[in-house]
């Protein structure tokens, strides 16, 4: 072997040139991999905080549902027991769970009637009209929760805007402040454009020329509501309901603000377990009951169909 | 739309006109009555009594309120900034990469949209009460809840809310440049970089808005974390109006409200700059 006979080697700028790698099923599973391990990576720092910040204190809660409250007001974690969930049975507690499920039913039965109709009517609006009319169901829905409830309070109050009208008018004073339906007032005021949202997205999507159709072939408004309408916007009309009945079961700035101390519901009892009656191991029974509630509906929905929140 | 059976008419259109009428009506009138009455020159909070600037002089003097206002805001400037970094990245791997464990990272990811606030005040009552002891106790520190814990909260749940809504934005985006960037040997950074990140954008500048809004709305889940030194406005409002009102109440929440509305009308910007970019 002489070096004279070697042929001269490659040219460098050959080298430089990246010849794609043959797609063999071993390279096809490598590539996949590194996919796989960079989707990982992006998804690790939000996933560790998420984890730490919420699965960790989700676990706790509840760990502290099973535990029991000793004389000083302090938690017991080593005897795991079910007191606190059969504590749930206890005439108190039914009567708040009664009431707080009621006034839930009651706040998304008035948002589906109020916003079906409104929803139908931004519908069968010119898009110029329909965005405009949106951009100002959204401004409320942007605003803060607090200063809306403050807002109503400010109405009720004695003396206030809402009574001197009333009696301008001739109907008495009408006192609502710290009352149930001043509650259901608020909470309507605040979750509406959650009902309204949905509903709307799922009326625009159905095609109008079956709602001509139906008259078409003389069925009365009514009859292609009940026939037509409806069945349709069935996805939009579960959606929305879920959105108000769980933040309304959960509710706790409306009644506290509205509210008076006689109608306690949900979401206040169980702070109070927290901040006052320092019982924590019923507290975290009844937020992992309401978790559960919460859930399942959710759970509801996404077998629905539907697809967003 | 043309004139069709579809579209009301008569008895119903009146009636679908008025109940919408009704709707903005009960929408804006407390809003109005509101903002009015933070002008009343009346110790009481519901009554007329002449035009004054008083309360919002009120507003600009009292340290209790200044000092809230500044905490909130750092706050949420802190948690925007965390959550929109976080948020962007789980967003980027659950619409672009397929991976591990992917499932359960999306669900864990809804959770705290879905949960109701006191449950995840609860939570996070709980968390830190354990969680603070035992760093103090392992490492001899001396953390104490204040600022620090009500920034973690809020991020804890701002990384759903930014990560839904960059989502959105990626998922109704076509993949097509990106792959043309790396076809044309861009590296994932520059690829990222130059065609990815400006598109997204719009997403990024939603998310992150909305989790300012967010922040500086959120009371039940601050009031449960908080410590001395670290009361947010709304914290403050929420003990203030439970105490026994006072109209500088009406300033104070006309300011968070005028912040607020400012806020949405930035973000319903950003969302045409998004529907007239695609």
């Amino acid at each position: 072997m002489t070096l004279v006979d070697e042929p001269p080697p490659p040219g460098p700028a050959l080298d430089d040139i990246p010849t794609a790698p043959e797609a063999t099923p071993a390279f096809e599973r490598a590539a996949a991999r590194a996919d796989s391990r960079r989707g990982a990576l992006l998804a690790a720092p939000a996933f560790l905080y998420l984890f730490l910040f919420f699965v960790v204190p989700f676990g706790i809660v509840v760990v502290y549902s099973f535990a029991t409250r000793n004389r000083t007001g302090g938690t017991d974690l080593s005897g795991w027991n079910f007191d606190s969930y059969e504590r749930l049975t206890d005439p108190i507690v039914r009567t708040i769970l009664y009431r707080s499920v009621a006034l839930a039913v009651i706040t998304t039965v008035i948002c589906l009637v109020v916003a079906y109709p409104f929803a139908y009517f931004l519908a069968t609006r010119s898009p110029r009209v329909r965005n405009l009319m949106l951009v100002f169901v959204m401004i409320p829905f942007w605003t803060n929760f607090l200063v809306r409830n403050y807002a109503w309070r400010l109405i009720f109050e004695n003396d206030g805007v809402l009574t001197d009208t009333t009696s301008a008018i001739g109907l008495g004073e009408i006192d609502l402040l710290f009352t149930q339906r001043a509650v259901v007032v608020g909470l309507v005021y605040g979750f509406l454009p959650f009902m309204i949202l949905p509903l709307y997205a799922s009326i625009e999507r159905i095609d109008l020329s079956l709602v001509e159709a139906s008259r078409d072939l003389y069925a009365s408004g009514f009859q292609t509501l009940r026939k037509v309408l409806i069945p349709l916007s069935m996805p939009g009309i579960i959606a929305g309901s879920i959105l108000v009945f769980v933040p309304s079961l959960g509710a706790y700035v409306t009644p506290a603000i509205l509210g008076g101390g006689k109608s306690v519901l949900l979401g206040s009892y169980i702070v109070v377990q927290f901040l006052t009656a320092r019982n924590w191991p019923l507290g975290a029974a009844l937020s992992v009951v309401s978790m559960m509630v919460m859930l399942s509906a959710t759970l509801v929905y996404f077998r629905s169909g539907g697809k967003n929140l | 739309m043309t004139a069709t059976t579809a579209r009301p008419r008569g008895v119903t259109r009146f009636a679908l006109t008025i109940n919408a009428v009704l709707v903005f009506v009960f929408f804006y009138a407390p809003i109005a009555i509101l903002t009015l009455f933070s002008f009343s020159d009346d110790r009481l909070v519901g009554r007329w009594g002449g035009f004054t600037l008083g309360w919002y002089r009120d507003f600009a003097a009292n340290d209790e309120v200044q000092d809230a206002l500044w905490v909130s805001v750092r706050v949420a400037i802190v948690s925007t900034i965390v959550s929109v970094v976080l948020g962007t990245l789980a967003a980027l791997a659950l619409e672009r990469f397929r991976f591990r464990g992917q499932r359960v990272f999306d669900a864990v990811l809804y959770l705290p949209i879905i949960i109701p606030d006191v449950t995840m005040a609860v939570m996070m009552l709980l968390f830190f009460a354990q969680g603070i002891d035992l760093v103090n106790d392992m490492f001899g520190t001396s953390f104490r809840k204040g600022v620090g814990t009500v920034t973690l909260s809020h991020i804890a749940f701002n990384i759903s809310f930014v990560s839904v809504v960059v989502r959105a934005r990626l998922a109704g985006m076509s993949q097509v440049l990106e792959e043309a960037a790396l076809d044309l040997y861009a590296s994932r950074w520059k690829t990222f970089r130059h065609i990815t990140l400006p598109q997204i954008m719009p997403g990024i500048v939603g998310g992150a808005l909305l989790a300012l809004t967010l922040s500086l709305d959120d009371v039940v889940i601050t009031q449960f974390v908080a410590g001395p030194g670290s009361t947010t406005l709304p914290v403050y409002v929420f003990s203030l109006i439970r105490k026994g009102v006072t109209p500088l109440i009406n300033a104070v929440s006309v300011v968070m409200l005028v912040a607020s509305i400012i806020l949405v009308l930035l973000s319903l910007l950003a969302d045409r700059v998004r529907t007239s970019g695609s």
